[in-house]
């Protein structure tokens, strides 16, 4: 294989790396609106909220780099498929801009404070389903003639897509109880481990359904896991994913504080690896692979280099950011000196 | 209706009330930047006061432009998917290194800025807040980099699909129009900020709260605008030079120019009627259009004859966003002036006449970059990239019922947004910058509180914080 081959292969990887960032780091924090009604206080609330109010602006930031990373290494991604989900990538961005502004508006007010909790509750929840419906609407792929997309605007609909959406709810909220379990202490992490249950039955049933659904519905999916040798080499994903799953289930109330939120990473992980397992090496399924849909060597080659010598300076202060906030969230009492007290 | 007219309204509709944030945070990052460095070099609690006071509004402008600029990143996929198809190659790394190098370096920090005072010390709060304000000039950079491609391309060919390729990065990066463009927008929100910045301190002022620090910022900022809106008139002139070169339509539709002229005249005010073209009830100053644009007063001005009507931008609505944008610079220009002279008399602090004048003028800037996007954007037309891919030819394989659809959700979410800022960024506003804790004076009865301004009045500059804490006026 040349470079030619080969750079297409490794700028999907790039861009398979900030999809997962992405998932992760907004996963959780998405999670946290996901679960935010569903505490028992407004003490509790205010306790979530500042405990990922300095980092969730630069997991957000993921999302754009993903977009833009994908309009500059393959753009058939960008073309077709964003005009294709239109609405739920539209009532994502509307749904994160009521979660993102909750976030300044929510402290101005005690009046209405509960209409911002409800914002920023429906927003995180809205936007995750929306996530879900593209995701499968993904899997199911979409119609394209001329290099362009040619379905029309409610094709993004299907069951799947929408057992996707309720799972990607299950796991995001997973993720956010297991963050709160590790970063929050008393009746938060109390509250944390109780929802963490619901969270888990409800991802592990749907990712379990949206297993079953794709490959009844896309023969190249199961195409693709069960013909032999494939099996094979496929088979330790589901069972890894099963096992951490039930590892979960066990050390709810019984592990280290971070271990939930780490093994909760770990089930995305699997996730999204069978999820490549399933497309590859599609950008668009079925119509446009990665060789085919790539951008030109030479805007390849400018975004890859500027990608890899400048993405580990940006995880090296988010990972600052992070760390200047470690431990756990207290609430503080309100003074004026911390401009985090409006 | 016609999805193109849709979705240029839906873009320019979106990226229109974006704008106005970034316009906002790239300069007020600076300026907090400045406050937060003083705070930390002289100790003096003034600039602490301040930067506790601008941060708040910045953290909420902050938030509102991150949001509604994540929209533009995937709208341009949305709405134009033609676009996107035959730029990505020129246009998407732009756009990666804007998230890359801009955006990242201002979501890393903005938290240790608004939140991590405490934690990581006043010299390292400095250099949080100058990494944001750094990502803010970066991301102007990069997203006008892009623009100005787009206005005046260079460093590309296409091909027979319509597909545009990179030749050279340097080309691409550095247009013609880039510097001129990227002057006069990063200008153009230094001084928005500066007579934001002094406006409010006007109203501190006016309502005797916090006078010390109110002083301080509005001497600040008159100092800028002071400096910088005859600069912006002279980066102006050079841009509008730049574009008599590169984009002659465009000029000549900001000018109100119909045939290609010697000496061509000033037209201050006409109404341009694109079917007869010519000017009606036009107020002409022989000459002097020649004159700024070519530096002699028979240089010629090439007029908008010299292309096919079909190539002609909407006129009037250029004509008339340029004649705003240059007003109101005008406009400025004379505060900034008399706040000079006020300040040789000694008068600056006292002339409540000119306070009043000062917080007239808070959202001018707002309204001249609006305009000046409008002169450019839609002086562009009906190109999308100027001479070579026309704006029709660019929308994305969308219903016109998905894209009114939007539009109307854009719309509503928007004007709740802007209320929504506008209510708490008021709140923020009366309250005023504190040396004491805000919470406590929100406890204070408004009649209580009229009766302290006589107790204020005669508060100079060596005001005790605690005397100036004595601000609680804050609307019930």
């Amino acid at each position: 294989m040349s470079i030619a081959d080969n750079l297409p292969v490794l700028i999907a990887a790039l861009v398979a790396f900030c999809v997962v960032v992405y998932v992760l780091a907004d996963g959780f924090d998405l999670g946290i609106g996901i679960l935010f009604l569903l505490a028992p206080r407004e003490r509790e609330r205010d306790l979530m909220m500042a405990s990922v109010e300095p980092v969730w602006d630069g997991n957000g930031t993921w999302l754009v780099m993903g977009g833009t990373l994908l309009f500059a290494t393959f753009p058939a991604g960008y073309y077709v498929l964003l005009p294709a989900f239109y609405l739920p990538v539209i009532f994502m961005l509307f749904a994160l801009i009521f979660r993102g502004i909750a976030f300044g508006f929510r402290p101005q007010t005690a009046r209405f404070r509960w209409l911002w909790n409800l914002a920023f509750a429906a927003g995180s929840i809205v936007a995750t389903m929306c996530q879900g419906l593209i995701l499968g609407g993904l899997i199911l792929g979409v119609t394209m003639k001329g290099g362009m997309f040619a379905g029309g605007t409610f094709d993004f609909l299907s069951v799947l897509g929408l057992a996707c959406g309720v799972g990607l709810v299950g796991g995001y909220a997973l993720l956010g109880a297991g963050w709160l379990i590790w970063r929050t202490s008393g009746p938060t992490q109390v509250f944390a481990r109780e929802v963490a249950h619901s969270a888990l039955i409800l991802t592990a049933l749907m990712m379990v359904l949206v297993s079953a659904l794709s490959a009844w519905r896309v023969p190249e999916v199961a195409q693709r896991w069960f013909a032999k040798p494939n099996i094979f080499y496929v088979a330790p994903i589901p069972i890894i994913t099963a096992v951490v799953l039930l590892t979960i289930w066990r050390r709810i109330w019984i592990g280290r504080e971070a271990e939930i939120f780490v093994l909760g990473l770990i089930v995305f992980f699997l996730g999204f690896a069978g999820l490549v397992i399933s497309i590859w090496p599609y950008v668009v399924p079925r119509h446009v692979t990665v060789w085919s849909g790539a951008a030109d060597q030479q805007s390849l080659a400018f975004a890859c280099t500027g990608a890899a010598l400048i993405i580990p300076i940006v995880l090296a202060y988010q990972a600052y950011a992070y760390w200047v906030f470690r431990g756990k969230t207290v609430s503080e009492p309100h003074d004026a000196e911390s401009p985090s007290s409006y | 209706m016609d999805p193109v007219i849709l979705a240029r309204l839906q873009f320019a509709f979106t990226i229109g009330f974006h704008i106005l944030w970034p316009t906002f945070t790239v300069g007020l990052a600076s300026f907090v930047a400045v406050l937060s460095g003083l705070w930390w070099r002289t100790g003096r609690t003034v600039y602490r006061d301040l930067m506790h006071f601008w941060i708040k509004l910045f953290a909420l402008a902050f938030g509102v432009g991150a949001v509604t600029g994540l929209v533009m990143s995937y709208e341009i996929g949305t709405n134009w998917a033609g676009f996107s198809r035959s730029v990505s190659n020129v246009l998407g790394p732009l756009f990666m290194y804007e998230a890359l190098t801009a955006f990242f370096l201002e979501a890393g920090f903005i938290g240790i800025m608004l939140f991590g005072e405490k934690r990581v010390g006043k010299g390292m709060h400095f250099f949080a807040c100058c990494m944001v304000a750094i990502g803010t000039l970066m991301s102007a950079t990069w997203i006008l980099a892009a623009n100005s491609w787009m206005q005046t391309p260079a460093g590309d060919v296409a091909d027979a699909d319509g597909i545009f390729h990179v030749v050279d990065w340097w080309q691409v990066i550095i247009t013609a129009s880039f510097p001129y463009r990227l002057a006069h927008m990063v200008c153009a929100s230094f001084v928005t900020v500066s007579f934001v910045v002094a406006g409010i301190s006007a109203l501190h002022l006016l309502r005797r709260q916090n006078v010390e620090a109110s002083r301080v910022a509005f001497s600040m900022a008159m100092w800028m605008a002071l400096i910088l809106t005859p600069t912006q008139i002279v980066i102006g002139d050079f841009h509008g030079r730049n574009t008599l070169i590169h984009q002659p339509s465009k000029l000549a539709a900001m000018e109100g120019l119909w045939d290609t002229t010697r000496g061509a005249p000033m037209t201050l005010i006409a109404w341009p009627d694109m079917k007869r073209a010519q000017n009606l009830y036009a107020i002409d100053v022989p000459k002097v259009a020649s004159l700024y644009l070519t530096h002699s007063w028979n240089g010629e001005v090439q007029g908008l004859k010299a292309v096919p009507p079909s190539e002609w931008p909407n006129v009037p609505i250029v004509f008339f966003a340029f004649r705003i944008m240059v007003g109101i610079g005008v406009i400025l220009l004379a505060v900034a002036i008399t706040g000079g002279v006020l300040r040789l008399r000694r008068r600056l602090y006292d002339a409540r006449w000119f306070q009043l004048v000062s917080l007239a003028t808070t959202p001018f800037g707002f309204i001249a970059v609006l305009a000046g996007w409008t002169t450019t954007e839609a002086g562009r037309q009906p190109w999308i990239v100027y001479g070579h891919l026309r704006t029709a030819d660019a929308v994305a394989p969308v219903t016109a019922h998905a894209v009114a659809l939007s539009l109307a959700g854009f719309f509503v979410i928007y004007a709740i947004i802007l209320l929504v800022f506008a209510w708490f960024a008021g709140r923020i506003v009366l309250a005023g910058p504190a040396s004491r804790q805000t919470a406590l004076t929100k406890y204070i009865r408004p009649s209580l509180a009229l009766s302290a301004p006589g107790l204020v009045a005669g508060a100079t500059s060596d005001t005790s914080p605690d005397t100036s804490s004595m601000n609680g006026r804050v609307m019930p």
